[in-house]
Order: structure tokens, then C-alpha cells, then sequence
């Protein structure tokens, strides 16, 4: 890294958020890769902690499907699963100068199964988020409902 | 000094028979271990789990016996205990029908009115 | 004083807990803080002219910055120019923006 690129680091505004539902399950899922997308583009420093559910939207094993009630075969549907969205945000991240830290809580994915992560994912505790929450500039939590 | 950080809990019984805990009760006891300057707000649904008496034992599926229930209104004597305060909204315990009576000890009660003024106290809100 | 950010994805004739949310903004406001509440999802319901708008117009009027979502409005066919008075379309940088100011930031 050269000394400008520690500068701009240093500098670069740091947030940290936590998410909890499961893919395919709440709004709330699409509201917080909006959020992800609106930081990336403008180069934060953003680490995002999937907690509970949110573990499952790195699976690596999600596979795209055709939609016979449309009539769309998988080419068609164009129907990009949650790992590709976030693959996606941290192209986007990168190319924007920022960085965007994506991390599982282990213990939820064990429970679940999920432990075959796309790359770059990484894996902590909450202990993990609340550091990051210590050195963000700022942290939001979008918690599950029901 | 680490940031100050108000856990707004509301949300209440959501997994906690799969998870055998609370998992935002967990989350706080996780990172109260780790050091965070940790306090609990209970509020709606959620100042249920202060109630004496919560028993969530002996279910099972086909043979499969769950042993270890989740203790939420003990998971809150053990927090208070490593010194976290828990405070609990006097306005949604009457709307319950609860009374101080109802509950285990070591709780702050505090008003709805109140909760302004109180968030303006912590440097970071997390509300769950 | 440090300035505040309520985000609400729910309506109040889904969940009581809205209405807290709504009083909760207000009462911030009224310390004198600056205060914004963000309407996304079904939360930006209640900008559609029903019985649910006066309890929304009650916060503008405590002083709290109400700003709905643009993609939920479009997403439910709410039209901008239709939304109650101190109410505003804001995109969803309007929260980033926020957050990097440094507002105590919650999701009720």
C-alpha cells in the first residue's frame, strides 16, 4: 500500500452494519444491499456482520432457477442470487476505492450448514462486529422481526 | 474507552426454542465478554422476559428430547450479575398486565417518556 | 447534541410498534435534537393520503425531518407530488448521508 493509499484509508469513513434475515425472507434484505451499494459507490470502509439467517446469503451452493409460471428458462430469468449481489458490492467497493468486509457469524453458520461461503467471505463472532463497531464511524443494526 | 451501547430489545420468543437462547440476549453476553460497555433496554414483547416462572421445557420431536430450554429470565439475573443494568419499560409491563412482583430482581424500571432523554446517554443505539 | 436517525419499514396498521416509532422521533425532536425518520418499505404507506397520514403529519409538525424512500414510494405506486406536506421522496443515500454525519442511527 503506498503512503497516499494509507491517507486515503485513514480518512475514508468507516461503517459498520449487521444484518439478521435469511435470504428471500424480509424486505429488509433488499434495504440493507441498497444500503451496502449507496456506501460501496461512494468508497467507504464498510464491514457488514451477518447474523443468524443473513449467514445464508454467502452460501455458495445457491444456484439460479427458470420460472415456469413466466416461461422463462434460467438464461431468461436472469434471476442472480443473493452471493452474486454481494460479489457484485465488493467489485464495486473495490472499484470505488473502498472496501467492503463481509463476515459470517460462525456459530450461525454451523447451525445452519452453510459453512460453503463465496469468496472473500469471512467468518467471526459478535465480539467481531463490536470491534468493528468500535472503530466505525458509525454502525447500524437492521434487525429480523417476528 | 469503548463506545456506550444501549441494546434496544424488542422483538421476543422469535427462534428461541430452536436457538435455546435469545439470541440478541446471547449477542449482548457474547459481547459484554469481549469487553463492550453493554446495556439492555427491554421493551414491548421483550419486558416479558423478566418474568418469574417461564418454563419452555419438555418438548420434543419424535424421541428427539430438547434438554436445554432457553432460561431467558435467567440469562438476565446472570447479566445483571456481570454488571450490565437492565432497564425495562414500566408503560409496556402494565399494558401486560405485569407488576414488579412478576419479575426477577435487579431490573431498572423506566417510562416511555423517559427514553429520549435516555438514549441521548449512549454513544451508539442498537435496536432490535 | 447529536443529531438522531429512525429508520421505519413498518405501517402503523401493521404493527402498534410503528406508532412508538412515530412518538419516539417526536420526542427526540422536542429535546431539540435533529432528527430524521426514514419511511422504506411498507413503512412509506402512511404517505398515501389514509388514516394512518395524520399520525405521520403529527411528527413533521414536532419538528422531525420525515423522508420517504424514492424505490418504495415508485414500488407501491405512490406519486412524489402526492405525499402529505413535510414529507420528503429522498433516496436511499439520504441514510448514508446520515450515517456519516454521525447520527445515532436505529432500525425500529
Amino acid at each position: 500500500m503506498t503512503r497516499s493509499e494509507e491517507v486515503a484509508m485513514t480518512e475514508r469513513k468507516k461503517l459498520a452494519l449487521l444484518l439478521m434475515d435469511a435470504p428471500y425472507e424480509s424486505a429488509r434484505t433488499t434495504t440493507a444491499l441498497r444500503l451496502v451499494d449507496a456506501a460501496a459507490r461512494r468508497g467507504l470502509d464498510l464491514t457488514v456482520f451477518c447474523y443468524e439467517g443473513a449467514v445464508a446469503l454467502s452460501f455458495a451452493r445457491q444456484a439460479p432457477h427458470a420460472n415456469a409460471v413466466h416461461g422463462r428458462d434460467v438464461a431468461q430469468e436472469d434471476h442472480p442470487n443473493p452471493k452474486d449481489w454481494i460479489a457484485a458490492l465488493m467489485v464495486q467497493a473495490e472499484q470505488s476505492g473502498g472496501r467492503l468486509a463481509w463476515i459470517n457469524c460462525g456459530l450461525c453458520v454451523d447451525e445452519r450448514g452453510v459453512g460453503e461461503v463465496a469468496a472473500g467471505i469471512g467468518r467471526g463472532s459478535p465480539v467481531d462486529f463490536w470491534k468493528a463497531a468500535e472503530a466505525a464511524d458509525n454502525t447500524l443494526v437492521i434487525p429480523t422481526r417476528g | 474507552m469503548s463506545k456506550r451501547i444501549l441494546q434496544v430489545v424488542e422483538g421476543a420468543y422469535r427462534a428461541t426454542i430452536e436457538e435455546q437462547d435469545d439470541t440478541v440476549v446471547w449477542f449482548t453476553q457474547a459481547i459484554k465478554g469481549g469487553g463492550a460497555d453493554v446495556t439492555v433496554l427491554l421493551r414491548g414483547h421483550a419486558v416479558n422476559y423478566a418474568v418469574k416462572g417461564q418454563d419452555a421445557s419438555g418438548l420434543a420431536f419424535g424421541d428427539r428430547k430438547q434438554t436445554q430450554p432457553p432460561d431467558l429470565s435467567g440469562d438476565l439475573v446472570r447479566m445483571i450479575a456481570k454488571g450490565v443494568s437492565v432497564y425495562v419499560v414500566r408503560d409496556d409491563l402494565a399494558a401486560r398486565g405485569l407488576t414488579p412482583a412478576d419479575l426477577v430482581d435487579g431490573l431498572t424500571p423506566v417510562t416511555t417518556a423517559e427514553i429520549p432523554a435516555m438514549l441521548g446517554r449512549y454513544d451508539l443505539v442498537w435496536h432490535w | 447534541m447529536t443529531g438522531y436517525l429512525l429508520i421505519e419499514s413498518r405501517d402503523p396498521l401493521e404493527s402498534n410498534d410503528a406508532s412508538y416509532g412515530y412518538d419516539l422521533a417526536a420526542g427526540l425532536a422536542r429535546q431539540g435534537a435533529a432528527v430524521t425518520l426514514f419511511l422504506v418499505q411498507n413503512g412509506v404507506f402512511p404517505a398515501r393520503r389514509s388514516a394512518s397520514t395524520a399520525a405521520l403529519e403529527a411528527v413533521v409538525q414536532a419538528g422531525v425531518e420525515v423522508l420517504a424512500d424514492e424505490f418504495s414510494l415508485r414500488e407501491r405506486g405512490i406519486q412524489g407530488d402526492r405525499l402529505p406536506a413535510g414529507v420528503a421522496a429522498a433516496p436511499i443515500d439520504a441514510v448514508i448521508d446520515r450515517l456519516v454525519e454521525g447520527r445515532k442511527a436505529f432500525w425500529l
